[in-house]
């Protein structure tokens, strides 16, 4: 077997354990699934008619609806934080680590694991946005433009949580840090445009990478070109996938002795 | 396994090895032939583990060489990984999956393919009487249980060389007594054992060679039956057929201590060949008539004791004893 199908293999056979898991213990599945659709409710159903007014011109819920998936996509690459720290904390993890298999097969194993929970997540995000009067006008490219987006940035912030969950002392610190990449999304042009904040405010919703990634998905999904917005957000998405496996990768070979 | 197979299954020298600035292995030096049992005796702290997990790539030395199937265990862990298979002395198995999960995922780890991985899943399920448990979470296993699904993951790769830490540690008499059966027929078989044990009787039992670790080093290495005779205590009892037999052996042997009613004789002794031949050649120059004769060497506690009784037990070693004990 070359190294590769061999890592591979190995990956497979962790995403199988990490599923047996989640399977076993759907509680934190299960709400990072659905917290989107409870934001979603509570900003177009609740908040929509207020908020509406901000935004000119649009319905409230073709502006908000990009800000939630959004929303979705980083509040669900969190959960591999907690998953990961816990993980680590079993005693069968030293057992892999004498055992030959590919190194990263475990990490590899819990970030594709969590990124089809994050997938699932969105895709009802998506249906129930429709559901409640949603009409995107995109075209299959557009669609498709936007699916490639949120995928890549599913793929980034996952690797990005994992090595936050490696660095964590335990689960309990995992579950902390994770919290600002999940308020990020606020502080951009998710749910209210960013001229409408405060003027210190309004700079940082300017330049974080949540905003262009919104603002791309935004007109992907309008139909409308997003080229600058578009290469901005995959710049960013492979720098943090890139941080985010080569940081993971060396805190699992860490000397556990430490 | 495809790693070919060398004479010497662990060798190491000068291995060297501190946490902060305790100091745990101070240059260890010992080799363990393929297909025998070495066992690493030693007090609480001692660092047995350590040398376990060092030998067993899970953590790097700071100083010295190790080879184990004749891969360096620091230039070529992947070798040395895939020759070994390693229970340590904390659990490690999955909690979260059943016992047969565990094992199949061991299996598929190793790329037997299904069938075969099935195969010795349950056939592993059996020998160590675990076919009732099968299906359960291996959280809801007893210790002993636990541990058994411990061992029983470490032989799925039918690896050569196998480290067992403290493997009988809370098992029943009975389970106890089949792990000595389990590791006597793995050697028969050609597989080396490392071991480590706090059960000095079973030290005794199965290990070829016995290395006492104390103070980050081998203070003692060699058979069970050499051990014995480093540590005095050891004597030979003669009874002798009468009185006067007893009087006059007791004059050949002046620092014999004399037992009027049993008819026996006490005379120290290392227990060695020459000397007892020696001895009974005295006797027979004399023409006392021996009626039985037996050698008592000290037992593997005496031995232990002697060898460790300087530094074990210091402050330091009883506060991570707690510590350990409270995280397991
Ligand atoms: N990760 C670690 N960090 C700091 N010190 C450690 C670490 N692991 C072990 N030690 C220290 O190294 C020493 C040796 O520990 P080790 O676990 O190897 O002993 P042992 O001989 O296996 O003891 P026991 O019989 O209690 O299992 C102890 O003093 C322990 O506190
Ligand atoms: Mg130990």
């Amino acid at each position: 077997m070359t190294p590769i199908s061999q890592a591979m293999a190995d990956s497979a056979t962790m995403l199988r354990r990490n599923l047996r898991h989640a399977l076993r213990y759907p509680s934190l599945s299960v709400s990072s699934i659905i917290t989107p659709i409870l934001f979603l409710l509570l900003f177009v159903g609740v908040f929509g008619k207020a908020l509406g007014k901000g935004v000119g011109g649009v319905d409230y819920i073709d502006y908000v609806t990009p800000g939630i998936i959004l929303m979705a996509v980083a509040s669900g690459c969190m959960s591999p934080s907690v998953a990961v720290a816990v993980d680590m904390t079993e005693g069968v993890i030293a057992r892999f680590r004498t055992m030959p298999i590919a190194r990263s097969s475990l990490l590899t194993g819990h970030v594709v694991g969590s990124m089809m929970q994050t997938l699932i997540s969105l895709v009802l995000s998506v249906l129930a946005a429709v559901a409640m009067g949603y009409r995107p006008d995109a075209g299959l490219g557009g669609w498709l433009g936007a699916a490639g987006l949120m995928v890549l940035l599913t793929f980034a912030l996952t690797w990005f949580a994992v090595a936050l969950g490696l660095l964590a002392k335990g689960p309990e610190g995992a579950s902390n840090s994770p919290l600002l990449i999940q308020f990020l999304p606020f502080l951009g042009s998710a749910i209210v445009p960013p001229d409408s904040m405060p003027a210190g405010v309004r700079w940082f919703a300017e330049y974080q990478p949540f905003t262009p990634m919104i603002e791309a998905l935004r007109k992907l999904l309008m139909g409308q070109p997003a080229g600058h917005d578009a290469a901005v957000s995959v710049a960013w998405c492979v720098g943090v996938a890139v941080v985010g496996y080569l940081w993971s990768k060396r805190l699992f070979n860490r000397d556990p002795s430490r | 396994m495809t790693t070919k197979p060398v004479q010497t299954a662990i060798e190491v020298v000068g291995l060297r090895k501190a946490f902060g600035d305790k100091v745990v292995l101070d240059g260890l030096d010992f080799e363990v032939p393929r297909g025998t049992v070495f066992s690493l005796l030693g007090p609480n702290g001692a660092g047995k583990t350590t040398a376990v997990q060092i030998l067993s790539t899970l953590i790097g030395a700071d100083g010295g060489e190790a080879r184990v199937a004749g891969r360096d265990v620091a230039r070529d862990p992947d070798g040395v990984r895939r020759a070994i298979g390693v229970t340590g002395q904390y659990s490690a198995v999955d909690g979260l999956l059943t016992g047969r999960e565990n094992l199949i995922l061991m299996a598929d780890l190793y790329r037997l393919g299904r069938a075969e991985g099935r195969r010795r899943a349950d056939a592993l399920l059996e020998r160590f009487d675990l076919v009732e448990a099968a299906g359960k979470l291996a959280s809801t296993y007893s210790g002993g249980m636990r541990r058994k699904l411990d061992i029983a993951m470490t032989l799925v790769a039918e690896p050569q060389i196998i480290f067992l830490d403290e493997p009988t540690t809370g098992l029943d008499p009975r389970s106890r007594r089949a792990m000595w059966e389990m590791v006597r027929s793995l050697v028969a078989g050609g597989v080396t054992i490392f071991l480590t044990t706090q059960y000095l009787d079973e030290a005794d039992r199965l290990a070829d060679r016995i290395g006492v670790l104390n103070g980050g080093r081998l203070v003692a290495e060699g058979t069970s039956e050499q051990l014995k005779r480093m540590v005095p205590g050891g004597h030979v009892v003669l009874r002798l057929a009468g009185p006067d037999g007893l009087d006059a052996a007791a004059r050949v042997l002046p620092a014999s201590a004399r037992d009027d009613e049993a008819l026996t004789l006490q005379v120290p002794s290392d227990g060695g060949v020459r000397s007892l031949r020696a001895l009974l050649g005295r006797l027979e120059d004399e023409a006392i008539e021996v009626e039985e004769f037996s050698v008592h060497t000290p037992d593997l506690d005496d031995v232990f004791l002697a060898l460790t009784g300087d530094t074990a037990g210091d402050a330091g070693d009883q506060q991570d004893d707690e510590r350990k004990a409270a995280s397991r």
